[in-house]
């Protein structure tokens, strides 16, 4: 009967063969190890974004007089109101969280290099998306904060010359933040931009399964088959779906099935995940003021600026580079650049060699500072621009962008180490 | 350069620590979400000294009588003075406009003021009134000078003043500042008043978050839920690996 109907199905829409292509028979390297669980982890709080949201906004309501009332009332007179919200807000930052770790795991297996630059490209457009889904969805509680953080990174569009003015007050269609830009970020925030991330989603995967996943060693998973045999080879006990194999002209080596190997990992990583976000959720949702800030529990008082404005935490680290620079249209420009890099990698690392595993120690020490400049200028961003801190934000925005310079410089010809043949 | 870097980021870390925080030491308030009398005596001190200015527009009696264990009617009786209704919000028919005339600004809601102040201000703020002949109702704040609100607890604190002794500093006797006292002409000690003040802490740091005692019992259950979850999806995922080790 289910097999009947299954075959029913397929003969007019291939969803078994989709399935093995992208699930059951995709080739996945066997030496996943930890960082490999973010890009997991980042759809499962995509899904809660979306489903939360959903609910959020039966109740929400969408205007300068109403919602910061209409939040107070989903936490107070909504049954499980209060858990879907922080849900939300506490996925807000567990998305930027888990997208920064999935990023540095690319950084340091080497994993925007050739033949998978389209899908790092497609991954840095998801994080420009995102940075604007939080953005808009920050302002939507109406609070002290939601309004003058937006009033903060709108104005940033102002430093841009001729038309920064007009450019201001087309997205906020107002002199001033108001009801009108509440009401467009809202529409922005609840089905313009979720589209283009799941598009941009659905592309990432679609480019990740035809150039295939990278893994610690950094080598390939798929060969040329030139009838040699391989000694141990874990994937001569399973089926690979053809498109992989290209009907025999390649062989696959130490690579297993995505499903069921990495869905039952990743279930383990999924489980532990939870058990962190769960416990914010229920027992620090605030984050210590950093995932729900404390002045955002006032409504929005445009004749009231709060002493520190200070701009979510995850935009801190862009945020201190805005404001290390002394002029302000090169600080937009150099926070734009901070990004624009990111997206550069592919051809700004010209290393043959992938993974930092097999890299010089010039490079580890590298990527070292590239961590320590990013946390640092996050942790800056979050406090006041005394003349001490912008000093330290410039030495930092320096170390910053000296990464990307230096791994320009140093990667033509830089000393690794002798590449293992098969994955350790 | 590592060990540099880091020697900075630790001076950052530590300098951090010091440019937040107002200028005056908070107390830390003594609350206890679960002690229901301790919420119950709060809340009557909300409705009769805070609720003429301040309200709690986004918070109802009935969801206060319910989470604080009272029944409705009882409740209706001694704290709803303002209600029609059960379901009401806690709100004072005063004219905001007025209030901000009389009082330089207007009051702010209090529905969420312990989340926005956090409750050892709050704690701290209404045990630092002192006399101030220089203000408008005689009365200014260490923790929030210059502060338009009067002392409206100064019936049950007596007049506090900013008390000074003689001691002796390097061999001259100098008048040094101890702290708030009161002249005790209140209703209550000084131990009296600081407990009463917790009450009233302890309700607006409930009404702040009601959802915050079910919040962390249902946290409880999922934490451990998942604490057993994650040995089975372990167990699950070792034996399927088998294949591949």
């Amino acid at each position: 009967m289910f097999k009947n109907f299954m075959s029913w199905i397929e003969y007019r829409m291939p969803f078994m063969e989709k399935m093995n292509l992208h699930v059951m028979q995709y080739p996945a390297p066997k030496n996943f190890n930890f960082w490999y669980f973010f890009g997991s982890l980042a759809m499962l709080v995509l899904v809660n974004q979306i489903l939360t949201g959903i609910w959020l906004t039966m109740n929400f309501v969408p205007s300068a007089e109403g919602a910061f009332a209409s939040v107070e009332y989903i936490m107070r007179d909504v049954e499980y109101g209060w858990l879907l919200r922080y849900m939300h807000s506490t996925g807000a930052s567990a998305f930027f969280v888990v997208v920064y770790l999935h990023m540095l795991r690319g950084m340091m297996y080497g994993s925007y290099q050739k033949p998978r630059e389209l899908l790092w490209i497609f991954g840095m457009l998801i994080f420009l998306v995102l940075m604007a889904e939080a953005f808009m969805g920050y302002l939507l509680p109406w609070g002290q904060m939601s309004f003058w953080g937006a009033q903060v990174i709108i104005s940033i569009f102002g430093v841009i010359p001729v038309i920064g003015d007009d450019l201001t007050l087309w997205i906020r269609g107002d002199y001033v933040i108001s009801g009108a830009t509440l009401n467009r970020f809202f529409a922005l925030h609840v089905i313009a931009l979720p589209l283009v991330l799941v598009v941009l989603v659905f592309l990432h995967i679609i480019a990740l399964h035809e150039v295939g996943s990278n893994n610690p060693d950094g080598i390939d998973v798929k060969r040329e088959n030139n009838g040699e045999k391989i000694e141990n080879n874990v994937s001569d006990k399973f089926t690979f779906h053809q498109y992989f194999t290209k009907g025999g002209k390649k062989i696959i080596v130490d690579a297993i099935p995505f499903h069921p190997y990495y869905t039952v990992k990743d279930i383990v990583g999924v489980v532990g995940f939870l058990f962190i976000f769960c416990f914010v959720i229920f027992f620090a949702p605030e984050g210590g003021g950093y995932f729900l800030e404390p002045p955002n529990f006032e409504p929005a008082n445009p004749m009231k600026t709060p002493d520190h404005i200070a701009p979510v935490w995850y935009f801190t680290p862009f945020y201190a580079i805005l404001r290390a620079v002394p002029d302000q249209l090169l600080g937009a420009v150099f926070m734009f650049l901070a990004i624009v890099f990111l997206a550069l990698l592919p051809w700004l690392d010209r290393c043959p060699v992938r993974s930092v595993r097999y890299r010089s120690t010039l490079h580890k020490v590298n990527l070292v500072n590239f961590c320590i400049s990013f946390v640092a200028l996050g942790v800056l961003g979050v406090l006041p621009a005394t003349p001490t801190y912008t000093l330290l934000a410039q030495i930092f925005s320096f170390t910053y962008f000296a990464y990307f310079g230096l791994l320009w410089f140093y990667s033509k010809n830089e000393k690794t180490k002798p590449l293992p043949v098969r994955l350790s | 350069m590592i060990k540099k870097l880091f020697t900075v980021l630790a001076l950052v870390a530590s300098s951090a620590a010091m440019a937040a925080g107002p200028t005056v030491p908070l107390d830390k308030a003594p609350i206890d979400l679960t002690d229901k009398e301790s919420l119950q005596r709060g809340a009557r001190i909300f409705q009769n000294y805070c609720l003429g200015c301040h309200q709690m527009e986004y918070q109802r009696y009935s969801r206060t009588f319910r989470d604080l264990g009272i029944p409705d009617d009882i409740g209706m009786e001694t704290l709803g003075f303002t209600a029609n209704k059960v379901g009401d919000h806690i709100k004072n028919a005063a004219p905001k406009a007025d209030l901000a005339n009389w009082f330089g600004a207007a009051p702010p809601d209090l529905s969420n003021v312990a989340r926005v102040r956090g409750p050892d201000w709050l704690y701290t703020y209404m045990r630092s009134f002192y006399a101030d002949p220089t203000r408008p109702f005689g009365v200014n704040n260490e923790v929030f000078p210059m502060v338009g609100m009067p002392h409206v607890l100064q019936e049950l604190q007596g007049i506090p003043y900013k008390a000074t002794e003689t001691r002796l500093v390097d061999g001259v006797s100098t008048e040094v500042y101890v702290g708030i006292k009161t002249d005790g002409s209140g209703e209550l000690s000084t131990e009296e008043y600081d407990s009463t003040v917790a009450d009233l802490v302890n309700y607006l740091e409930y009404v702040g978050e009601p959802s915050k005692l079910e919040s962390r019992s249902l946290g409880i259950k999922v934490l451990i839920f998942l604490g057993i979850f994650f040995i089975f999806a372990f167990l699950l995922k070792k034996e399927y690996w088998r294949d591949v080790h």
